[in-house]
């Protein structure tokens, strides 16, 4: 396993991305930035550069989008061949009502955090595992570690997620790439804001420094943050469904 | 423009109830808001604007105004900390482009490494630039700097009439004069071009030297002007007429090298129960105070950080004044009637709620940048008071009067109770500012201080 030097950030105008692209700067290490809007990009590589980056790529792409996804993997290719890093950083959350009564806003989320997410990884997974090097790391969720009745949705397609990202991690395992699935508690960003007590949500600057320290490490294959997530949750998935199904959380 | 009726507020959509407590640093007054938006776009920022009923919002930034000017009680905020970027800087010139929720620390770390600084600073480093822009501060160097704003070039402003109008010396600018000081209330700062100064590193080449007396103080701050960069009074309010205090003053330090390892201090975890802060452990402070640097190394090169931010080292240290929060008076007084500035001391210390840490600066003559700019000629002074009810609010009063005899002034980014013959005693100019305001912007200190007309 190298270092991590050369990072590619799928979701890049995403708050947790937007904090580690800038501990990543401050470090050294070279960016392609990927996202949708080519206005956030450009203020996004300004700033960046600004902070003292080397290089700050940037691309285009509806990443929703899978016919845009063998466009975005030649143009990293091209531009960053020896890429040693993927960071997958988008997602979306719905509100969960609106999923239960839309199939349509369903089959979304579900496109966007599972089909997109495992679509792009795959590309990017064959490379390193024919270069035997380096990392894939994916934000998935806490919420996909036991169905609730109030996020069953979103929580089913980021475990969905974390289920691919392990059998991943065991098929290149062998080649010497390392999978990190990435499971934030509740972070204070745009995607949370709606939700009640947001405001005590994580900051996403101290979940940022969990993954990059997480990324710089070898261990572990499956990072919380904040780490009493990692707890709590044990603890969530100790209760029998018999007595889950009753709890309104 | 103020009288907002609760009828047209009503009619906005539905939205979650006030989840999220958003005070000012002072904890006084305690307020409620309707909603918080949270933009973490530029391009966001428009349809904020163009969803909401007039006179609902007002940008926000750090929260570090003490009184109720960053507060919008029963109406939104638009919290601009996500608004963050730095877009563009000229390594020549020192010409820096940036979003208004960069924080000023942030700034700092940035630049100063590359031996640029701050052009004024405030004496806390976490308030953003649209905060800095818009209450327009001074710092320590207010008599060869100016204030904050004569530093701003150019404005990136939201309106919610005209989209993005941009302010400079050439176009709109009496929306550039406007927004300088405006409190917020000209529209959303989207960025700002702000002049960095060059410095030769993170050291600061200081000097403390006490004083017995207001004369005294000034006679130090006269001939330290022309000589120091920096130049600022603490001040021993307990001590009446004949206060004494020490006096700070420094340069850029050439010789020190520009190697320096940031310390992060100790944080205040909750707010202290109120009698802990009470005449006698108030006194014992400021004597400890007083005679430690009255004591101590007349001149020293000390860490840019514990010279211009001393308070910063206890994070949250406003919760030192208990739940009730506390109150800040800042004045400016001209400097012909010092005798009302031994007048404001005096009742203070006969009331005997005085505060830590007085601040005294002399500013300079450099003629006020904004329409609503606090900062003009004379001394101002700065004071904190435990919020104790209807004992505090009268003896602030009291000291009203001393400051509206004099011809002064007071500070809207610190305060939470002038009257509104105060206010325009203050800023003879608020009028040809109203047409400046963005229809959709309101403030709770705005609605205070203009509802009476």
């Amino acid at each position: 396993m190298t270092a991590m030097r050369k990072v590619i950030i799928l979701g890049a105008t995403s708050r947790i991305a937007l904090e580690i692209q800038r501990l990543l700067v401050r470090r050294g290490r070279e960016l392609l930035l990927v996202a949708r809007s080519p206005e956030r990009l450009a203020d996004l590589q300004a700033d960046l550069l600004v902070r003292g980056a080397h290089q700050v790529l940037t691309y285009s792409a509806d990443l929703a989008s899978i016919q845009q996804h063998a466009a975005i993997f030649e143009f990293a290719r091209h531009t960053l061949p020896d890429f040693d890093t993927v960071l997958l950083a988008f997602g979306s959350m719905h509100d969960q009502k609106d999923s239960e009564t839309s199939v349509d806003i369903l089959l979304k989320e579900l496109h966007v955090n599972f089909v997109s997410a495992t679509a792009i990884l795959t590309l990017f997974a064959a490379d390193l595992e024919r270069r035997r090097t380096g990392c894939l790391a994916a934000i998935t969720s806490v919420a996909g570690d036991r169905g609730r009745r109030s996020n069953y949705v979103y929580g089913s397609s980021k475990g969905a997620l974390s289920l691919f990202l392990q059998g991943l991690r065991s098929r290149l395992h062998p080649a010497g790439v390392r999978v990190i699935t990435i499971k934030p508690g509740p972070v204070q960003t745009p995607m949370t804001d709606h939700l009640a007590n947001s405001a005590r949500f994580a900051d996403p600057e101290q979940v940022a420094r969990d993954i990059v320290r997480a990324l710089e490490q070898r261990s572990p294959d499956v990072l919380y943050t904040p780490k009493i997530w990692r707890y709590i949750m044990a603890a969530i998935q100790q209760i029998p469904e018999t007595i889950f199904k009753r709890l309104s959380f | 423009m103020s009288g907002q009726s609760a009828a047209t507020l009503c009619k906005q959509p539905a939205a979650p109830p006030p989840t999220e407590r958003i005070l000012s640093w002072g904890r006084y007054p305690k307020t409620a808001h309707h909603r918080v938006h949270k933009p973490a776009w530029n391009d966001q920022v428009p349809d904020i604007l163009r969803d909401a009923a007039p006179g609902s919002l007002l940008p926000y930034g750090l929260g570090r105004s003490y009184g109720d000017s960053c507060l919008n009680d029963g109406r939104d905020l638009i919290d601009c900390r996500r608004l963050n970027r730095i877009l563009g800087f000229d390594e020549s010139t020192g010409m820096l482009r940036c979003e208004s929720g960069v924080s000023l620390s942030d700034l700092i770390d940035v630049f100063l490494p590359k031996g640029w600084f701050l052009p004024v600073t405030p004496g806390t480093r976490f308030v953003t630039v649209g905060g800095a822009i818009a209450n327009d501060v001074h710092g320590k160097n207010h008599h060869c700097a100016g204030t904050f704003g004569a530093h701003v070039r150019q404005i990136g402003l939201h309106r919610s009439n005209d989209g993005l109008v941009i302010c400079n010396s050439e176009d709109n600018l009496d929306m550039l004069r406007a927004t300088i000081g405006g409190i917020g209330l000209t529209g959303v700062i989207a960025w700002a071009d702000i002049q960095l100064k060059r410095v030769a590193g993170p050291w600061i080449e200081a000097e403390s030297i006490p004083f017995q007396s207001l004369g005294t103080f000034l006679d130090l701050s006269r001939e330290s002007n022309d000589h120091f960069e920096y130049t600022v009074g603490w001040l021993d309010c307990f001590a009446g007429r004949h206060p004494r205090g020490i006096f700070f003053r420094g340069n850029h330090s050439a010789d020190r090298g520009k190697e320096f390892h940031p310390k992060r201090g100790p944080k205040l975890p909750f707010a202290l129960p109120a009698w802990m802060l009470n005449h006698y452990s108030v006194t014992a402070f400021n004597t400890a105070y007083y005679k430690i640097h009255a004591a101590r190394k007349h001149a020293a090169v000390v860490p840019y950080d514990s010279f211009f931010y001393p308070l910063d080292s206890i994070r949250q240290w406003n919760l030192l004044y208990g739940k009730q929060g506390f109150l800040q008076y800042q004045c400016v007084i001209p400097e012909t009637k010092i005798e009302a500035v031994e007048e404001l001391l005096d009742r203070v210390a006969r009331s005997g709620m005085g505060s830590f840490l007085g601040v005294l600066k002399q500013f300079g003559s450099a003629p006020p940048v904004g329409m609503l700019s606090f900062p003009r000629p004379g001394l101002t002074i700065a004071l904190d008071f435990a919020m104790r009810g209807q004992r505090t609010l009268k003896l602030m009063q009291s000291l009203d009067e001393v400051v509206q005899q004099s011809g002064g002034a007071l500070y809207p980014a610190k305060d939470a109770r002038m009257s509104s013959p105060l206010f325009e005693a203050s800023f003879p100019r608020w009028r040809g500012f109203v047409p400046c305001i963005d229809p959709k912007m309101s403030s709770s200190f705005w609605r205070r201080v203009t509802e009476a007309q």
